[in-house]
This record gives structure tokens, C-alpha cells and sequence, in this order.
């Protein structure tokens, strides 16, 4: 395969983020604005943290006091999810070599979903269709928050409402997902874990007990809910 | 917060994100062997997953108050049937995100 064989196989697959993340980002850009933090913070941000709901968690944190405690914890609180992203991409990284630590990193919602939904083309290198595919993905979201900036110093205007567009993303995601499977309990296991949870802890501590809980659920049922997931 | 405050707040998060990030990696390393359970946990949490984000983003919502959802049932209904439709994710998140925001800006 020539030298840009996997980036021209890569660019494809991402074009649905594209779209995505160029909005949430610009999104996300101009929340930072309305919170007086301009174009380079949002870049800053998005190229260091490249975590999407929690760059927005952290955007509605801003104009409370600084907490550094507060701030692990509702860092660790937001952003578990990610350490079940890593044990489903345990196999599918392995072998990545010199790319695994970006992979690792960039390992965002939208990228992993891609990843675990995509097969190497023949003739690729794993790593670095991967690592195209992740690149590309924080491109669109870093160029997003840039722009996002910019405009949200230019043109004031009321951004109620605009913190939507990660339900939105989320809820997109989930229909893929679920046209994705046959077996559709564990989706439903998490939704219903989640609520449960919503409801006995509260809003804002609900996150925690879902993740246990589900775990425990996945535990508890490993027949049913493996059934038909490779 | 002061600009060196934002700075530290920031780095906290990209720090500890990419601990979140990293931790299952450092866990369980390449060349040792992963726990059967481990593996089924793989498969199956993906999915378990993007419902709990679905309900977190949507955790703030009171029922039993006046617009009691309203907003968020029309927009989340809105982004669906447009996605099951067209099948556009860029306009499915588009136009949804712009209905909610009218719909809390003008109608409710």
C-alpha cells in the first residue's frame, strides 16, 4: 500500500464526525466566549483535554470558584466511561506500537465508536489507520473550537440551549448502535441502570452508582448479555 | 478564576482525563494475559455506555416542574425521527440542537 494509503481509507469513515464535531466545537467555542475565554483558550483546551463533554462540564465550572479537588473529581466522575473505552479497545490496540500512546489519548467518545465498528481495509497498517482516523477526528474538533471562538467574539448571540448538541451526538450514536446488534439488552441494561440510578442518587451523584451498577448487571447476566456480541 | 487558576483547573482536567484514558492500558498490559471477564466486558459495555450518556446529558430535567421536560422530549423526539429518516448525523444534531434552542429561548 502507498504511503497515504491509510489516511485516504481513514478520511471517509470520519466524515459523519466531520460534521459533528465541527459544530460541537464551534459550540463549544462559543460557550467559552460567553464566558470571556477566547479563540486560544478553546484551542488550548481542545488540543490538551480533547474531551468533549468534559470540556463543557468544564466550560459550566468556570465561573465557580477554582477547586482543584472538586475539579478530579468531577473529572474522574465525567470522564470514567473512558476506562471502559480502554478495556474494549484492549485487543484492537494491541500491536500499535509507536502510535498506541496518541491512540490512547485521542480515544474520544466518537473515536472509539468508530474503532470499534471498523475493520482494518486489507494491506493497512492497523496502528496507522487507527492513528489517521483519531487525528483527523481531533482536527475537525480542534478547527471547530477555533472557529467557534472567533465567531462567538464577533457576533453575540444567545447560546441558551446550545449545550444540546451532545444529547443530540449522544442520542445519533445510540440509534447506530442499536441498528448495530441483534441483542439489545445491554443497551437497555445501561439505560436502565442509569435511570434507577438517576432517580435514587440524584443528579449529581448518579454517575458513580450507574457505572457499578452496570458492572454489576454485566456480571450478573453474562449470558444474556454476551449472547451475539463479537 | 484568574488566567493562572484557569491554567491549573485546565491541566487538572487534561490530566486526569488522560488517567481515565490511560488506566485499562496500564492494567492490563500487552503480552499478559487477559481475564476471560475482562474481555466479555469489552464487548459488552460499549454498549451499556451510550445509554448512561444519553440519561447523564439529560440528568438536569424536572419532570414535575413546569416546562416538565417539555423541551428536551420534543428535541431528543426531534433528533431521533430525523435520524431514523435521513440518517444524517450532521442533520439530525443540527437541526435538533437549533429546535431546542428555540423552543427554550422563545417558546417555553
Amino acid at each position: 500500500m502507498k504511503k497515504h494509503g491509510e489516511l485516504r481509507a481513514a478520511f471517509p469513515i470520519t466524515v459523519p464526525v466531520l460534521a459533528g464535531y465541527l459544530f460541537l466545537g464551534i459550540a463549544f467555542g462559543v460557550l467559552m466566549s460567553s464566558k470571556g475565554y477566547g479563540p486560544l483558550w478553546s484551542l488550548g483546551v481542545s488540543l490538551f483535554v480533547y474531551a468533549g463533554s468534559m470540556q463543557f462540564v468544564a466550560a459550566g465550572m468556570l465561573a465557580a470558584g477554582f477547586d482543584p479537588l472538586g475539579t478530579v473529581l468531577m473529572t474522574l466522575m465525567v470522564n470514567a466511561r473512558h476506562f471502559f473505552y480502554g478495556i474494549s479497545m484492549l485487543d484492537k490496540f494491541h500491536g500499535t506500537g509507536k502510535y498506541k500512546p496518541y491512540l490512547i489519548f485521542a480515544l474520544s467518545d466518537e473515536t472509539f465508536s468508530i474503532l470499534s465498528a471498523t475493520e482494518v481495509p486489507a494491506g493497512s497498517d492497523k496502528g496507522r489507520f487507527y492513528f489517521f482516523i483519531a487525528l483527523l477526528n481531533q482536527l475537525y474538533w480542534v478547527v471547530g473550537s477555533a472557529l467557534g471562538g472567533v465567531f462567538g467574539r464577533l457576533i453575540p448571540f444567545d447560546t441558551t440551549g446550545i449545550d444540546f448538541v451532545l444529547t443530540a451526538l449522544f442520542v445519533v450514536l445510540f440509534i447506530g448502535q442499536w441498528n448495530q446488534t441483534h441483542n439489545h439488552r445491554p443497551m437497555l441494561m445501561g439505560v436502565g441502570c442509569a435511570v434507577a440510578c438517576l432517580v435514587v442518587f440524584g443528579a449529581d451523584q448518579f454517575m458513580i452508582p450507574a457505572m457499578l451498577c452496570i458492572l454489576v448487571c454485566a456480571g450478573v447476566f453474562q449470558k444474556s448479555m454476551g449472547e451475539g456480541m463479537e | 478564576m484568574n488566567t493562572g487558576q484557569s491554567l491549573l483547573f485546565f491541566g487538572i482536567v487534561a490530566l486526569i482525563t488522560v488517567f481515565t484514558r490511560a488506566a485499562a492500558f496500564l492494567l492490563f498490559p500487552e503480552g499478559r494475559r487477559t481475564p476471560r471477564f475482562v474481555t466479555y466486558l469489552g464487548k459488552v459495555l460499549p454498549y451499556t455506555m451510550i445509554g448512561l450518556l444519553v440519561v447523564y446529558c439529560l440528568k438536569g430535567v424536572d419532570v414535575l416542574r413546569y416546562p416538565y421536560g417539555l423541551p428536551e422530549l420534543i428535541g431528543v423526539a426531534a433528533v431521533a425521527g430525523l435520524h431514523l429518516w435521513k440518517k444524517n448525523t450532521f442533520l439530525s444534531i443540527g437541526a435538533g440542537t437549533v429546535l431546542y434552542m428555540l423552543l427554550v429561548q422563545l417558546v417555553f
